[in-house]
């Protein structure tokens, strides 16, 4: 197996669906990142056949809530003086504020320049959200 | 902002007690309007209209002076400075100041929420989009209340274009919550009531929904009859438009089996989906929604700022 040495202190986005791991990476925009960052892809896994690890050295600051739009078997492990501190089960946010556009043209939170938009959690299976708003139906697509 | 000002944005937020209240009010100011001809004096409505809507605009602003309170406001945000690009949360938080109680139109859906989120006034949505409009749905319940006594256990009839009227699925989802008895769904094939709303209707409320082509088949059964515009822009060809336009055209030969307490009911304007001809019956009260209108803003107006 590839070696990627252990990190001292950072993230590590584990049990990523394998072909997710350089959307994510793409989204949370660590492409910009200063921080020294792996991307695995592809790596074997016992729960997924296979998988994609994303490793962030020295940082903690991640929306969380991004990612479990993103994918909702994710776990978020945080690593501190080379020994895991935190693991997070990461879940599909019930409430997302400012992440989604919502997709009614019509809508308030497209015009106006001071509105956050706010959703609401219709259906886990399918990521509808529904606007809170003008209350359209806005599906998530990674 | 203040957490406790109670708004309407959508009568989905209302309570069907908190409904009634303001339905029996609008009664009570429609039967002796004298006595509330000073219930709001000395205070103000701000009028908020960032597209004209003549008779909503009218009907707030009569019913506020009936209260005895002033008014002020624009009726197109294209002559006045708020179209400059400012936020409707900085136009209300500065109106806060101007006002007691604010009425807004606005053609953006959900403009009214956003503003009652900065708002220390109570917001009214006028019409925002064509999303909600819950003081047209008022207006309805005053009017079925004022003729039947009250709003529940009937049978509830819908002409026309199903597919497209907010107005429609507004009442229709209103009404479902006074225990209706049945919902008859009259209207061409092209237009019929969408089944997000019918799905609404099985899922949470115990009620009979019967769908036919013609009025004729079921004006017999009716209690009140919901009139509304077939638009031509929804048909693809002129054709179809006027084979079917004449077909849901209410005459006095299609209402003579109904039963005499009907009621026949249209949010207006009017075009050509009801004959001059019945404008006379007098189980026609088309006319007569607009005075509600005013009357159910009042008690509206009147609760939302505070009291009887
Ligand atoms: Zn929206």
């Amino acid at each position: 197996m590839l070696e990627v040495k252990q990190i001292e202190k950072g993230i590590v986005i584990d049990h990523i669906k394998s072909g997710n791991g350089l959307k994510i990476f793409n989204k949370l925009m660590l492409n910009k990142s200063k921080k020294p960052i792996v991307l695995l892809m592809n790596v074997e896994s016992k729960l997924l056949g296979k998988k994609d690890i994303i490793k962030i050295e020295n940082s903690f600051d991640i929306d969380l809530n991004l990612l479990g739009l993103l994918d909702d078997n994710i776990t978020v492990n945080y690593i501190e003086n080379g020994k895991l501190t935190l693991k997070k089960k990461i879940t599909i946010p019930k409430e997302v504020k400012g992440l989604i556009k919502c997709k009614n043209p019509r809508c308030i939170t497209n015009s106006d320049s001071y509105v956050e938009p706010l959703f609401k959690l219709l259906s886990k299976d399918t990521l509808e959200y529904k606007c809170s708003f003008c209350e359209e139906i806005t599906k998530y697509e990674l | 902002m203040r957490k406790d000002v109670k708004h309407l944005i959508s009568l989905q937020d209302y309570s069907i007690d908190e409904i009634t209240e303001i339905v029996k009010l609008g009664k009570m100011i429609y039967d002796s309007p004298e006595d509330y001809s000073e219930k709001c004096k000395g205070k103000i409505l701000a009028s908020l209209f960032y597209e004209p809507s003549t008779r909503t605009k009218f009907s707030f602003e009569s019913a506020m002076l009936r209260l005895g309170g002033n008014i002020i406001g624009f009726s197109d945000a294209n002559t006045s400075s708020v179209s400059k690009g400012e936020s409707v949360a900085d136009t209300i938080r500065v109106m806060s100041y101007y006002a007691d109680i604010a009425v807004m139109r606005h053609p953006k859906e959900g403009a009214p929420k956003l503003a009652s989120l900065y708002s220390s006034i109570p917001i009214i949505n006028a019409g925002d989009g064509g999303h909600l409009h819950p003081t047209q749905t008022l207006t309805d319940l005053l009017t079925i209340y004022n003729y039947k006594g009250t709003l529940k256990n009937h049978t509830i009839a819908l002409c026309g274009d199903l597919k497209y009227g907010r107005t429609v699925h507004s009442l229709i989802k209103t009404m479902a919550r006074f225990s209706t008895k049945r919902f008859i769904l009259i209207s061409p094939e092209e237009l019929i009531l969408p089944d997000s709303v019918k799905r609404f209707l099985k899922d949470n409320y115990d009620v009979e929904l019967t769908e036919v082509r013609y009025i004729e088949e079921v004006i017999d059964e009716i209690d009140i009859l919901y009139m509304t515009r077939i638009q031509k822009e929804r048909f693809f060809n002129e054709e179809d438009y006027l084979k079917l336009r004449d077909s849901y055209i209410l005459t006095k030969d299609k209402i003579r089996p109904a039963k005499q307490d009907m009621i026949i009911m249209h949010p207006l304007p009017r075009v050509n989906e009801i004959a001059y001809e019945v404008d006379d019956d007098p189980r026609a009260v088309y006319f007569d929604q607009a005075q509600f209108g005013m009357y159910v803003r009042m008690s509206l107006i009147s609760k939302l700022l505070g009291g009887e």
